[in-house]
């Protein structure tokens, strides 16, 4: 490479570098992880593998696990310098989606449970 | 002074954070379709968040147990998965500047998700036709919202495959047409991850 690690600071200003890229081989190893998680969540679901009522619990989980698949070999979301504002964004993302979903089932589960007080 | 001389002065101003001067067009041209992604993902919160609470409202009609077919979903599953694959190679190859391998990939790509997309609406069909269509209950007024939603973003995402392939026909891998591809393979990545969602909170977790 020509720019970059031996001498970082003398780059042209938002001139297209040539940027350290994944390899095919990251993406096979992406699918193959991801195609192991995608069918042990398939085998949890229908076998009796995990206890009958943390079977939700351990496909949320597993969901979690490909996601993280996702986004590490598929898009390249990394620790490098040109990441950092990539991953802050990602973290506020997580927090809004988190937000959203968890108050929404936790409000309307509470508002569920003091119906069920007026109907007997 | 320039910003590149002030990396040069204060070496703690690594790249990234202010030294080496601007981030590439690249980055940041990735950095924002990034945002728009994330923005994405919380309209999808939304509906997942509808559904999750609706999920038990079916007012006697079908659960979801009565209506999913987990053999299809699976194969769904493992063409939006494969396509990703692709896709990632496709971009790879575009990066490489092999235009040829690039529109082989996009290819397979497109045929991984039209096959998505004609079991999807196959399911949707077959459900609508035994009266489980949206305005039977609220589980189906949310579950036809989510799942449509994401089958209408595959459909952009394919129909904009194609546009860009018929780019890199006309224009070639020029740096702009890379970066819109840029964009292309991380909305498609993105509707996996979303995918990824959809079939654990609504189909696996729907037939328990």
């Amino acid at each position: 490479m020509m720019d970059g690690d031996a001498r970082p600071y003398d780059r042209t200003p938002g001139v297209e570098h040539q940027e350290a890229t994944a390899n095919y081989l990251s993406y096979t190893v992406g699918l193959g992880l991801a195609v192991l998680l995608t069918i042990v969540s398939f085998v949890v679901a229908q076998t009796n593998l995990l206890w009958q009522p943390g079977i939700p619990v351990g496909l949320i989980v597993l969901a979690f696990a490909q996601i993280g698949v996702h986004l590490v070999f598929f898009l390249h979301i990394g620790t490098g310098p040109d990441h950092t504002n990539n991953v802050v964004a990602l973290a506020f993302g997580v927090f809004i989606v988190f937000l959203v979903i968890t108050g929404s089932v936790w409000i309307i589960a509470n508002l569920n449970w003091n119906m069920m007080d007026m109907h007997p | 002074m320039t910003i590149a001389t002030i990396g040069a002065a204060r070496p703690e101003l690594v790249r990234g954070r202010g030294g080496g001067g601007p981030a590439s067009t690249r980055t940041v041209v990735a950095y924002g379709f990034w945002i728009f992604l994330l923005s994405d993902f919380i309209l999808f919160s939304g509906l997942f968040a509808a559904y999750a609470v609706l999920s038990g409202n079916t007012a006697g009609g079908p659960t979801g147990a009565d209506l999913f077919n987990v053999r299809n979903v699976f194969i769904e599953t493992m063409c939006l998965l494969i396509s990703s694959y692709t896709c990632g190679l496709g971009a790879l190859s575009a990066e490489r500047r092999q235009p040829g391998r690039f529109l082989i990939f996009a290819v397979l790509t497109l045929v991984l998700g039209a096959a998505f997309l004609v079991i999807e609406s196959t399911e949707f069909a077959g459900m609508v036709s035994k009266g489980a269509g949206p305005s039977r209950s609220a589980f189906l007024s949310g579950f036809f919202t989510l799942v449509g939603t994401h089958g209408v973003h595959v459909t952009g995402g394919l129909l904009w495959l194609i546009y860009m392939a018929a780019q890199v026909v006309a224009k070639g891998l020029r740096p702009h047409v890379l970066r819109r591809l840029l964009c292309w393979s991380l909305f498609w990545h993105a509707l996996d991850i979303v995918w990824v969602g959809v079939f654990t909170l609504v189909y696996l977790i729907g037939i328990q």
